[in-house]
């Protein structure tokens, strides 16, 4: 199947009730698939005007206590940093995948790895979000399922991190229905339309979105991100191999990371000291795995489709450790295990 | 052949059925318990516009889905023909449709390459076959060139995949049979 | 007889208004309260106020957030209807209401009034219409009469450099399918705009299409204007471009 059968299929399997979308390549085909499942498990799909919509419907739904998800990329991806920020702002549980095409603006329909910055840090507040960044279609699956669990239980707006390739290419994957592996589906809760009458069974629940003092809003924002915080240990998820004695340390996400490991297994075999970090959660970053990971490497490569987005986020981590740190950098252009291995020669 | 990758870029015009050539191999390989990965690449347009379909086959996991190198390039158009150079190494085989010989120029053919072929695959689907089955013929040279799965496991995927439809027109299964059959002759004459 | 002064001078609230912080933060002479006592007022006729759910806008509509004692929510500006037809798509029980200015309506929401007109979305639309934008400091709306003066149009509104009042009921009730509502009242006439909006909840409880009422309200504040030419301005000048009346109505079952 390709990736995006893949989301559409996990989302069923995850008990996702409804989907909100606007076309856009390359994620158009978890709607084709979505709208033909749907009416088969009964559940609902509505293709809104546009991408700013679709992502304040997916809220409304959220809202309403439905599993409620969306998908985009690219242009559409940064429409959705409106709605995306509301779920944010009023911890909303939502789920939205994110297959990354070039940019910036229309770039390409194809693949990249551009969009780290506008899926981690996007919209008009302090990135307190989940995104896991996926390298094959059975983490595709895996992470639908798991991000929906996430973002329920947590209530941050939560986000599968694809790309153009992993969407429109084929590869082998298990499906599995979530109860067979002893996976307990978080069920949602709504905000309003609560049941009963209000007065009598309950009161009328009112939600706010915006304040009229700083204060307030410092308020708020610190309290999420003492929950963020806390929470984070608790999701953050990597891979590693070859660090503990590694002297150069490669480091990729999401597909890239397969070409990555492959360069390191190359120059392993020829028994140079490479090591592979593979952040599987951009955010939150598995800190203290990197930096653990990094402590003997005397050399840093990031390799990624992009022009040092993951190299920023890496930075950010690594303060506190100064290291000299390269970049293969190849925006919207796919990396293949020589580029990479070409590079670290140079290195060693 | 532990540990080898087969690379096969198949490139053409939309609608040519380039994708459906790729898709078809990468499945094969799977159902033969190979590992593969099939990946598209297009330009915006649904139709027209190069299309170009990556395909791996291997013992091992697929690392990176898009490659540089391939082992096969099959370029089915001359704009194809051009676009492919950059996909081209000094093992590479490349073959190309000889029905566009006419609109390539000078210095269009890599050089850099194993081996160029030409296969007369369009003018065998007009004059031999059948139009419909053109993407068969170029399967079954990709076949002869790699034999990375073997004629019997395409016609055992065929059947299962087009079983309905053979079984309503069995003409149209020896059609196809006779196509991949066809498509492997081509390049073993082209051999010698 | 101090209770009994207070019996006397203690307004009449609709029971689905939120009674624990009235009197409500509105500008003096603001029609967002009228507006809203005609909405509570259909709520309560309705005897619905434990089903419907309340979106509002960014701008002045924003101050009514816990205005009603009814489950609602603050959305983003232009973006109410959206979240409320994601609202009711997931519990069509719920009585949707999407309550918004005329820039959330005609604006920056104007494509989201466009689509859900088109879909007949079974939601409920009121726009409050009071020709520029009130919270922000008085800018020039979609609504804006020619010649009207505002922060943005300081020599009054020229039509050749930015067009003509939107006529937004009129717009809505062009694209809608049969089975959609479509009113506009003024809180100059309570009782009609009340009427008009019980229609509109009526209409979307059964399920016909959608329903949208505009209000032609005042903003004093900005207009700059009296109590006096406050009024005029609403019932003569506004009512020269925005007629008051149903615009559409669905055909009665048989016909």
């Amino acid at each position: 199947m390709t990736g995006n059968e893949v989301v559409a299929w996990a989302a069923l399997a995850a008990g996702a009730e409804i989907m909100f979308g606007y076309p856009i390549t390359p994620q158009n085909e978890i709607m084709h698939y979505w709208t033909r499942l749907a009416p088969k498990y009964n559940r609902k799909f509505l293709q809104t005007e546009d991408e700013i919509s679709a992502g304040f419907t997916t809220c409304g739904a959220i809202q309403a206590g439905r599993k409620a998800f969306t998908a985009t990329a690219g242009p559409g991806n940064v429409l959705m940093q409106e709605p995306f920020g509301m779920a944010e702002a009023m911890r909303l549980p939502m789920l939205a995948i994110i297959q990354q095409r070039g940019g910036p603006s229309s770039g390409t329909v194809v693949y990249s790895q551009q969009e780290v910055t506008l899926t981690t840090y996007g919209g008009n507040g302090e990135g307190h979000r989940i995104v896991y960044s996926t390298a094959n279609h059975q983490e595709l699956y895996d992470y639908v399922i798991k991000g929906f669990n996430t973002a329920w239980k947590y209530r941050f707006p939560t986000f599968v991190l694809g790309d153009g390739y992993q969407a429109k290419m084929r590869e082998p994957m298990t499906m599995y229905d979530p109860a067979e592996r002893g996976i307990e589906m978080v069920a949602p809760q709504p905000l309003i339309g609560l049941p009963g009458q209000i007065g009598k069974d309950r009161e009328a629940q009112h939600l706010c979105n915006i304040y009229s003092l700083e204060e307030e809003l410092y308020d708020v924002v610190q309290r999420f991100d003492a929950e963020y915080r806390q929470m984070a240990p608790m999701i953050e998820e990597h891979q590693q191999l070859h660090c503990e004695d590694a002297e150069v340390l490669v480091i990729a996400h999401g597909v890239v990371s397969r070409a990555a490991l492959d360069a390191v297994e190359i120059l392993q075999a020829e028994g140079k000291k490479v090591g592979w970090f593979r952040p599987i959660t951009l955010r939150p970053f598995p800190h203290a795995a990197l930096e653990k990971a990094a402590a003997r490497a005397s050399q840093l490569l990031v390799v990624e489709s992009a022009m040092g987005q993951l190299a920023r986020l890496v930075k950010e981590e690594l303060f506190m450790q100064c290291r000299p740190i390269q970049g293969l950098y190849r925006p919207a252009v796919g990396i293949m295990a020589d580029e990479v291995v070409a590079k670290l020669r140079t290195m060693i | 052949m532990a540990g080898k990758v087969w690379r096969v870029a198949i490139a053409g015009e939309g609608g040519q059925g380039v994708q459906v050539i790729g898709d078809t191999l990468a499945e094969v390989a799977y159902d033969e318990g190979k590992e593969s990965s099939y990946l598209p690449n297009f330009g915006l347009e649904q139709r027209g516009g190069v299309s170009i379909a990556f395909v791996q086959i291997g013992e091992d996991e697929i690392g990176s889905p898009k490659f540089k190198v391939a082992d096969v390039v099959v370029a089915l158009s001359a704009r194809a023909v051009r676009r492919m150079h950059m996909h081209v190494g000094p093992e590479t085989v490349f073959v190309y449709d000889c029905s566009i010989a006419d609109e390539l120029e000078a210095g269009d053919l890599p050089t850099n390459v194993k081996r160029v072929l030409c296969i007369k695959a369009l003018q065998a689907s007009k004059e031999e076959l059948d139009p419909r089955v053109f993407n068969m013929i170029v399967l079954g040279a990709i076949l002869a060139l790699t034999g990375v799965v073997t004629l019997e496991d395409i016609q055992k995927v065929l059947d299962k995949k087009l079983g309905y439809k053979f079984s309503q027109n069995p003409a149209l299964r020896d059609l196809n049979f006779r196509a991949l059959h066809r498509g492997m002759e081509m390049v073993e004459q082209a051999a010698q | 007889m101090c209770s009994q002064v207070q019996a006397v001078l203690q307004p009449h609230m609709p029971d689905s208004w939120n009674k624990k912080n009235k009197p409500h933060k509105f500008c003096p002479g603001c029609g967002h309260g009228l507006v809203l006592k005609a909405l509570g007022e259909a709520i309560d006729e309705l005897g619905i106020k434990s089903k419907v759910v309340f979106g509002c806008d960014i701008g002045c509509s924003l101050l009514a957030w816990d205005f009603l004692d009814v489950d609602s929510t603050q959305t983003h500006h232009g973006r109410t209807t959206p979240v409320m037809t994601g609202i009711k798509r997931s519990n069509p029980d719920l009585v949707c209401v999407a309550y918004m200015g005329d820039g959330g309506g005609y604006a920056i929401g104007s494509q989201h009034t466009v689509n859900a007109a088109a879909r007949n979305e079974r939601i409920t639309m009121i726009v409050v219409n009071n020709t520029n934008y009130g919270m922000t400091g008085g800018q020039m709306a979609p609504t804006t009469l020619p010649g009207q003066k505002t922060e943005t149009t300081p020599y009054g509104r020229d039509v050749q450099e930015t067009g003509n009042p939107t006529r937004g009921p009129e717009m809505v009730a062009a694209i809608t399918p049969e089975g959609a509502y479509v009113a506009r009242g003024t809180v100059a006439n309570m009782r009609q705009l009340k009427t008009f909006i019980k229609r509109a909840l009526e209409n979307q409880i059964a399920g016909r299409g959608i329903s949208f009422v505009e209000a032609l309200s005042t903003c004093p504040t900005n207009w700059r204007t009296n109590a006096k030419s406050t009024w005029a301005f609403l019932e003569k000048d506004m009512t020269q471009y925005f007629p008051v009346g149903e615009i559409k109505v669905p055909a009665k079952e048989g016909e």
